[in-house]
């Protein structure tokens, strides 16, 4: 091997915020799941909200 | 790298909005997609629309609390805040910049020969004020008799869901033209403004007024993927402050709250490869694009 050739390894430090609040928001998002709120939310997606696109 | 991101975009919008029956049924797609989260700014009420968008589920949510509380259903918005909370953590605001179809209409927009303008630095805590008095204070406080409250971000401000879906669905349905009064003529107004804004000037709405993009801008510090500086590298010469589309000057903020991670600065401007791209501290690649081969800690 040719040892002229320039070192492209790196070290680095895993951030762990992202990973600890990645899981914060995954919880929120299973007690959502937990107690059925998708279904409300899709119901509510269903309709067309009149008011809210400045009709009615 | 910039085609990719214009494919990207395009591909995104087309994912958000792929309901392409409404010609015939005249009506919003009502299927079960519906359950999922649109990242960006995509109005569902829009005929094409195939997601719920996060901001019109977390106000409707919020108006209508006290009556859900009181028939023993806690929809507090866990679902919806933990769907965008996933999406902030992990991409922050390159949704803005890769997957939002008003940002990429008003980047069209702003290829219209004009002589082009910068937005007061100022104006971008504008939109934190939006997020926290329309989207969450005013729904959530503002009740009639009943305890209903009102989505007032997009009944009184949304541009999306006038282009969207008001202005769509007045074509598709001739009958809702004679309920059409102070609403919707403010919100045309809105729209028109930010239109004719984002021809002089570059995503005047998401610097000034997203709500959306001001949620995802919180996680700007912790964001998994992100933008990295490497300032031995820097030499200052202030090319990434040139090609910015959010007027950002990343060799002197790389954590702005603005920086949509297009990636124009890193391959755009820098010549001297300090600016390269990772996921929660793991290097991808530099500005030249040479892969670098993560090691070790000490390894």
């Amino acid at each position: 091997m040719n040892k002229n050739i320039p070192e492209q390894r790196t070290a680095f430090t895993i951030r762990k915020a992202p990973i600890v609040l990645g899981l914060f928001f995954l919880g929120l998002l299973l007690i959502g799941i937990a107690i059925d709120e998708p279904s409300h939310v899709l119901e509510q997606a269903k309709q067309i909200c009149l008011n809210c696109i400045g009709i009615g | 790298m910039e085609a990719i991101r214009k494919w990207v975009q395009v591909m995104a919008g087309f994912l958000m909005n792929g309901a392409w029956t409404f010609p015939w049924t005249k009506n919003i797609y009502r299927g079960p997609m519906k359950v999922l989260c649109a990242p960006g700014l995509n109005c569902y009420s829009c005929p094409a629309a195939t997601t719920y968008c996060p901001l019109g589920a977390l106000q409707h949510l919020l108006a209508s609390v006290r009556l859900n509380i009181a028939a023993g259903q806690y929809y507090l918005g866990w679902y919806v805040t933990g769907s965008i909370g996933l999406l902030g953590v992990f991409f922050g605001r390159m949704i803005c910049g890769w997957a939002c179809p008003f940002g990429f209409f008003q980047e069209l927009l702003h290829k219209i020969p004009s002589r082009k303008f910068a937005i007061p630095e100022a104006l971008r805590y504008l939109k934190f004020a939006i997020l926290l008095i329309f989207v969450i204070i005013l729904p959530l406080l503002a009740v009639d008799e009943f305890g209903l409250g009102n989505p007032w971000f997009c009944k009184y401000i949304c541009p999306v869901g006038t282009i969207e879906a008001g202005i769509p669905l007045l074509i598709l349905q001739p009958s809702l033209r004679e309920t059409i009064g102070f609403l919707f003529f403010n919100k045309f107004v809105i729209m028109t403004g930010f239109i004719l804004w984002a021809i002089i000037a570059s995503r005047p709405f998401c610097r000034v007024a997203c709500p959306l993009g001001a949620f995802y801008a919180l996680f700007s510090k912790v964001q998994a993927v992100k933008l990295k500086l490497e300032k031995s590298k820097c030499t200052n010469c202030k090319a990434c402050h040139q090609v910015c589309p959010m007027g950002v000057k990343f060799n002197e903020s790389p954590d702005h709250t603005e920086c949509i991670t297009c990636l124009a600065c890193m391959h755009r401007a820098c010549k001297f490869d300090a600016i390269s791209i990772e996921i929660c501290g793991v290097p991808l690649t530099s500005a030249r694009g040479k892969h670098l081969v993560p090691l070790k800690k000490n390894g």
